[in-house]
């Protein structure tokens, strides 16, 4: 028998139907009557000291209703706070990101705002702004940033660091230095010592829905916001803290969100949009075009790596050394720390040394992009691997078999592992059909990479309602993102024995919900499903004290199936699930409200492995993906249909980033802020993506499971690369992997081989 | 985007009086697939749209001792289905397959393509190598273009500020001929050409010698060209694997690429080089299976 009914099972989406029918509801659907239309005039210089704004034309035109900019900003009482969870940014910079005070930091910085009653008007006002720049040079990557005379951004940086301070400020927001055990012993010990390095380019989430929300300020100042975030409480907590509003007079509503991938934590224009309706005293709304979505959203940080790797002849990895460098665009706050983090997580090793650097720019400030740095540095790590492996004359798989983490072994942050399951997703790939389906000929080559990933838990709530009709409800404020309203009614079905159909499933706004945090960071289904559980068991406890009482009987002594509560001690004392329900509403204790909340679950750690067949056209450097396999613990895959998606969905997103994606700057500006030359897959890009789930149960937590939606990001250029690595025989080391820089590589190998051979190099 | 004036003619002859007014700035609506992103933004900003799909003229297909008439508003999908081009202009059926996507190509057309004049546009090379005409009209008359002197720059072609195209005449193709059109790409499809190559042989069938050769190049200038010096390898000779790589070499000298995020100038050429071989393959398996 299985062991559970409803989970594990492909269940239909709760909101299939309004899906398919275009009844949801996203956040620009939003009409309420006499809504304004906002516009933002963003930056045209990178980098520039505002000198004067004169909005006095746009005003006067016809229509418009408000202007705003920094001179609007309430003052702040000096509390600081920070937001972002996984790419974290203070309230002071959070401040100067949605609108810029006195300087401009990147192309696209918001300068003013403007509410009009439409949004032509609106357009049109703000080609009437007037504003009085003195231009600065800009800084356009982060080796350009650590130089000596390098432009600073912020007058005020020093960078963040538990070594000593610089004397002067400087570009570089955070130093992070870390070793664990002897790193220069374990290289004398080793063998074999390999050293690459690596680059990788900015991405963005490229979420399909642009951010959009509308604000209605009321005579009292109670702000009313409809927006499609990640978390509706983040959101009020950041409005709060930088428009220094009460947080209970913020009511923020969730609409369906059209994707977001760590994109949609951070507030850009809702602060701006409640500033224009308290200024206008009417509803405003704001739709974000994708040419600011690109310029003045939060994409991923590209990143910049140093890697050595040491072994033993036997293949045993004695030290790593990673050093690693962060472009965070213009405010501190990248994703070093957890790069480091995931950076050797695979792997068992016995001293590692990391050097981390992030530093600002004059780009858009990066944000969390599903496992947020993890992409760039896996590329970097598993490639080294690769080359060591190669080395050392074993094959991938076997390499990663000698090394894998486990149980009780060293995070690079010096915590344990609780129960993980990298040998698992192994052992898996060595009895895949792909694994063992010959993939041969010309210009034909094989990959394989691992990934991790280590998961949020976070603070979660949730409500499960008993109806009169004996039917439940699990209300809570959580976003959902990836079909968690779907693994919620499966939850709470499971829990209370009763029919899908029976449970219906609420997701309200911050008014009528308790605190929940967000939906990102893996965390949802993993700690957020706990609280569903808890608030399940809590509804059912006490339906069951109430059927004790009906029964007369201990509560202790009550049995429950499948809507049906009866005595242990004489089964044929029993009442029904429905008349306890009903019963609720006219005597006894009152009406039945589970309530589960969670704080402070350990980690549930990811891990993937992943295989990728290429077929490269030698003489355009086209790389075709033609087979990909992607092998996943899920812990327990509540939904696998969900599971699925979501996998297919990263490595989709990952070989984007690896094969096409890439920020294109030239002197500060952004030249491919657009689809067209911003190049995500399309469906003819990726091949069919074969999914295996594997389940180790996670330690903590009900059901065993694992959060699932990041890791399956993290391996595929990895993957990819060493694929085009045994198509071909070159290595690549920077992101993208285009037709271009492919062919380039080819051709440099072809010309370097043709004397090297003569020599007999091996 | 700005506000502007929305006209759909029903005949050539309302659309000339809208053309005619003093202070229009009138833009034709084909399939709308470049104007309306263009319009919206910013970066056309016409005082008119006149969608002139309504119009009998424009949608028109057929093919007689002339050759092939493509109406200006003639869809994508509907001059490849047209089963005169599918047999007798493969490359230009092939080139109107390629623009965008199924979706695109519903709407799309090669008269908006070459209108567009947009040094990427697909179909161009193709009606190059076909030796096509484009018939333009206005209130002041029809005149007609050799189709290479209509692109001028990026963006900019022949025709005055009152006329607007009708179509386009494509003369039948001569004998023992072949034509095809490849194009690179990153992606597999919603994309725009890194380079493209048109090539159309007529090849004697009995001595086997080239006739004619004519290859036309996409996205390596400000307008689409001829590559001459790699016409005159293969003219007069029987086309073998040698001259099909020299004259690859030699396309590169018609191709005056620039740099940008699509592709630098090096491998704009290298593609040329690989394009213009494979295309010229292509012809003679065409004519050898024939
Ligand atoms: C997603 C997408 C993918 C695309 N992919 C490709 C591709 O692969 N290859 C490619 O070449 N192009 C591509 N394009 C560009 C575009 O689809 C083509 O150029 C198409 O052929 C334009 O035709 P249309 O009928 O839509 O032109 P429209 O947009 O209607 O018109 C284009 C221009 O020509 C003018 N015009 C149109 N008809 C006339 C007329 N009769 N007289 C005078 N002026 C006229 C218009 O005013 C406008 O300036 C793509 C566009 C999109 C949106």
């Amino acid at each position: 028998m299985p062991k559970y009914k409803y989970l594990g099972k492909a269940t239909q989406k709760v909101d299939a139907l309004e899906r398919v029918t275009g009844k949801a509801a996203f956040g620009a659907d939003i009409h309420l009557p006499g809504m304004l239309h906002g516009k933002v005039l963003r930056s045209p210089h990178p980098h520039a000291i505002i000198k004067a704004i004169d909005y006095g034309m746009a005003l006067k035109l016809e229509g418009v209703k408000a202007v705003v900019t920094s001179k609007d900003l309430p003052s702040l009482e000096d509390a600081r706070a920070s937001f972002g969870g996984e790419v974290s940014i203070d309230q002071e910079h959070l401040r100067k990101l949605f609108l810029a005070h006195d300087k401009v930091l990147f192309e696209g910085h918001p300068i003013a705002a403007v509410a009009a009653t439409s949004l032509e008007i609106a357009e049109q006002a703000l080609e009437l702004i007037k504003v009085e720049y003195e231009v600065l040079p800009p800084v356009e990557d982060a080796f350009k940033a650590m130089q000596p005379n390098a432009p600073l951004l912020h007058p005020y940086l020093y960078p963040k660091t538990l070594g000593q301070k610089p004397k002067n400020p400087g570009n570089v927001a955070t130093i992070m230095f870390h070793e664990r055990g002897d790193a220069e012993k374990g290289f004398a010990e080793a063998d074999v010592v390999v050293e690459e390095s690596f680059e990788t380019a900015m991405v963005h989430q490229v979420y399909i829905e642009p951010q959009v929300d509308a604000a209605q300020v009321e005579e009292d100042g109670k702000v009313t916001l409809w927006t499609a975030n990640q978390g509706i409480f983040n959101v009020q907590s950041q409005l709060s803290s930088i428009l220094n509003i009460p947080l209970g007079s913020i009511n923020v509503v969730p609409m369906e969100i059209g994707g977001g991938f760590g994109g949609k934590i951070i507030t850009y224009v809702e602060s701006l949009t409640i500033m224009l309706s308290q200024k206008a005293g009417r509803p405003v709304k704001m739709v974000m075009s994708r040419e600011e979505v690109f310029k003045a959203t939060g994409p991923g940080s590209p990143g910049y790596f140093t890697i050595k790797v040491g072994a033993k002849k036997n293949g045993k990895i004695t030290a790593a050394y990673i050093k690693m460098i962060h472009d965070c665009g213009a405010f501190p706050g990248g994703p070093t720390p957890m790069a480091s983090l995931v950076s050797f997580g695979p792997y068992n090793i016995p001293s590692i040394k990391v050097d981390g650097y992030d530093v600002v720019t004059n780009k858009p400030r990066v944000q969390a992009y599903r496992a947020p740095g993890g992409t760039p540095v896996n590329f970097s790590v598993e490639s080294t691997m690769n080359v060591l492996a190669d080395k050392l004359g074993v094959d991938p798989l076997k390499f990663r078999m000698q090394n894998y983490a486990k149980e009780g072994d060293y995070m690079v942050n010096d915590q344990r592992y609780n129960r993980i399951g990298v040998k698992a997703v192994l052992d898996r790939v060595v009895s895949s059909s792909h694994w063992n389906t010959p993939w041969e000929g010309p210009n034909r080559g094989r990959g394989m990479a691992l990934g991790f990933w280590i998961g949020a838990a976070g603070t979660s709530s949730a409500l499960v309602l008993i109806n009169s009709d004996g039917s439940a409800t699990g209300v809570s404020g959580q976003v959902d993102l990836t079909g968690t309203r779907t693994s919620t009614q499966q939850i709470i079905a499971e829990e209370l024995q009763m029919p899908l159909e029976k449970v219906n499933v609420k997701v309200g706004d911050t008014d009528s919900t308790p605190y929940t945090m967000g939906s990102f960071g893996s965390r949802t289904t993993y700690s957020f499903g706990t609280a569903v559980y808890r608030a399940s068991r809590d509804a059912l406890a006490q339906m069951k004290a109430r059927a004790a009482t009906q029964l007369k009987v201990n509560p202790e002594d009550v049995e429950y199936a499948e809507g049906r509560f009866w005595s242990k001690k004489d089964p044929e004392k029993a009442v029904s699930w429905n008349e306890v329900a009903r019963s609720t509403i006219t005597r006894g204790e009152g009406v039945v409200t589970g309530r589960g909340t969670v704080t402070g679950l350990g980690h549930a750690p990811e891990f993937t492995a992943q295989i990728a067949d290429v077929e490269v056209d030698p003489e355009t450097g086209k790389v075709y993906v033609k087979r990909f396999t992607a092998i996943q613990d899920a812990g327990l895959a509540i939904n696998p249909m969900q599971v699925e998606g979501q996998i297919q969905g990263g490595v989709t997103q990952g070989i984007g980033w690896g094969m096409s994606e890439y920020y294109y700057y030239d002197k500060g500006k952004l030249r491919n802020a657009s689809f067209l030359d911003y190049r995500m897959p399309t469906s003819l890009d990726v091949p069919m993506i074969d999914i295996e789930i594997v389940e180790v149960p996670a330690s903590e937590g009900p059901y065993g499971v694992r959060g699932v939606g990041e890791v399956s990001i993290v391996p595929p250029p990895a993957a990819i690369a060493e694929a085009i690595y045994r198509a071909t025989g070159v290595r690549m080391n920077k992101l993208p992997m285009t037709p271009e820089a492919v062919l380039w590589a080819i051709k440099t190998k072809d010309k370097e081989r043709e004397p090297v051979a003569a020599n007999g190099d091996s | 985007m700005r506000l502007f004036e929305f006209a759909a003619p029903k005949s050539l002859e309302e659309a000339y009086k809208i053309l005619s007014r003093a202070d229009a700035d009138v833009r034709a609506l084909a399939g709308g697939t470049d104007l309306i992103d263009q319009v919206h933004q910013g970066r056309r900003k016409p005082s008119i749209v006149m969608d002139i799909k309504g119009i009998p003229e424009m949608k028109r297909l057929a093919f007689d001792r002339e050759g092939l008439h493509i109406g200006a508003g003639a869809s994508c999908t509907d001059i490849y289905n047209f089963p005169p081009v599918k047999k007798n202009y493969i490359s230009i059926a092939e080139s109107a397959a390629l623009v965008g996507s199924v979706q695109i190509q519903n709407r799309a057309g090669i008269g908006g393509n070459i209108c567009n004049a947009a040094p990427s546009a697909d179909t161009a090379p193709s009606l190059i190598v076909h030796n096509a005409r484009v018939v333009i009209a206005g209130p002041k008359g029809q005149r007609v273009l050799p189709i290479e002197q209509f692109f001028l720059g990026p963006g900019q072609n022949a025709m005055a500020k009152d006329e607007i195209l009708l179509g386009i005449v494509v003369p039948p193709p001569p004998a023992s001929s072949a034509s095809h059109y490849l194009r690179f790409i990153p992606r597999e499809e919603m994309d725009i050409a890194v380079a493209g190559v048109a090539s159309m042989v007529v090849i004697d069938p009995k001595s086997k010698v080239c006739k004619t050769a004519r290859i036309a190049l996409a996205s390596v200038a400000p307008t689409p060209v001829r590559a001459k010096d790699a016409e005159a390898v293969l003219e007069g000779h029987v086309i073998n694997e040698a001259l099909i790589r020299e004259a690859g070499e030699k396309a590169i000298n018609a191709a005056k690429p620039i740099t940008d995020v699509r592709g630098s100038i090096e491998y704009r050429k290298e593609l040329v080089k690989v394009l213009t071989r494979r295309t010229l393959t292509k012809c003679l398996e065409t004519l050898g299976n024939r």
